[in-house]
């Protein structure tokens, strides 16, 4: 369950972040590319059991999952791959490169504004 | 309710761990590579007749990883004493902090070429960068040959494929692997991907695999 170093990372980022609003987190979101191989609804398993009893406790998880980016090497356009049907869509070529997977990012967190007091 | 814009990377501390690890690895200059299958497609009988057969010219070192036991550091101790274990109790990948400890636990110096095999486990570790120069993806013919397709992550960011068990393709057994198919959807995910088909039982291929060791080790070493 490669989730759980996920999960314990995001909630140190987390409660790093919310340390420094002085305020309550209630939702984060987060993205990752297709070979992070992220599991949602493991992640979410996961960052629940770690977040019990700390300050991210209940923090809603949003996952959005980025396709894989080629590049064609005969027209040069660049387009989603597909694993289903990996080829070009312009041109029908097989011939294309991956570009570099999106990274796993933590993007936005969501807090509660009464209990701020900065 | 308000929004903060973050834009982190969500596994920050494993990067720097893995970034202090190649940092470590290329002031010695020695090279590490990082071996990633399923359980039980050949990594550790790969590593055994490898670090036997090139024992004259290149020192090798293991760091062995396994969710629980020590038999996999046990068998490669009868080729090379230069073996640390990492237990991950129960977890799918190694860590660039363990790797980072065990380093300091192997006797650098000495060695040319330091493999880290990897918890077997197809998907998990290819997530998490430990610091290597590069990654070794294993895969058994007994495994199947739509593997590149269902699990594209590993393949597309390996140096080295080592299709391993090819004894068995000319053994009678029936076995529906189609060499040249998984040699076109590995290439198709990773133009310049390494393909090498061994049998780590017969000996058969290794030849090729350890004249890439050999080059790669001697690069290093300019
Ligand atoms: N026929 C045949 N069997 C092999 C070959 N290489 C390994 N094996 C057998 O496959 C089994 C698993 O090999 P290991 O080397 O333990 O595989 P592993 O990838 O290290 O396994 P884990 O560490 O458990 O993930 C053993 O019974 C080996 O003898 C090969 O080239 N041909
Ligand atoms: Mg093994
Ligand atoms: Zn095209």
């Amino acid at each position: 369950m490669h989730e759980t170093m996920v999960a314990q990372s995001l909630l140190a980022a987390i409660s790093s972040e919310a340390d420094r609003q002085n305020a309550r987190p209630v939702g984060a979101k987060i993205s990752c590319g297709t070979f992070d191989a992220i599991n949602d609804e493991i992640l979410c398993f996961a960052f629940e059991a770690v977040a019990k009893g700390t300050g991210c406790e209940g923090v809603k998880l949003e996952i959005e999952h980025k396709p894989i980016r080629c590049r064609c090497r005969d027209c040069d356009r660049n387009f989603d791959f597909e694993l289903s049907s990996p080829i070009c869509p312009e041109c029908g070529s097989e011939k294309f490169e991956l570009l570099p997977d999106a990274p796993l990012l933590l993007e936005t967190i969501e807090f509660q504004t009464e209990q701020r007091n900065v | 309710m308000y929004k903060v814009d973050i834009g982190k990377k969500i596994l920050i501390a494993n990067e720097e761990y893995a970034r202090k690890n190649s940092r470590f690895l290329a002031k010695r200059k020695k090279l590490c590579l990082n071996m990633i299958s399923s359980p039980g497609s050949g990594k550790t009988t790969i590593l055994i007749r490898t670090i036997s057969e090139l024992k004259d010219k290149i020192k090798i070192g293991v760091i062995e990883g396994d969710i629980q036991t020590d038999i996999d550091a046990e068998r490669i101790r009868a080729a090379t004493s230069a073996v640390v274990q990492i237990n991950t109790n129960g977890s799918c990948h190694l860590s660039a902090a363990q790797v980072c400890g065990a380093l300091e636990n192997l006797p650098t110096d000495d060695l040319d070429l330091i493999f880290i095999e990897n918890v077997g486990n197809l998907v998990c570790p290819s997530a998490f960068e430990l610091g290597e120069a590069g990654k070794i993806v294993v895969l058994s013919v007994a495994e199947g040959d739509d593997k590149p397709a269902k699990y594209p992550s590993i393949f597309a960011k390996s140096k080295v494929l080592l299709i391993n068990k090819i004894d068995m393709l000319g053994a009678g057994v029936q076995v529906d692997f189609d060499v040249e198919k998984v040699k076109a959807d590995a290439r198709r995910l990773n133009k310049d991907i390494e393909i090498f088909p061994v049998s780590a039982k017969t000996g058969e291929g290794m030849s090729s695999w350890y004249g890439w060791l050999t080059e790669s080790v001697g690069n290093l070493r300019l």
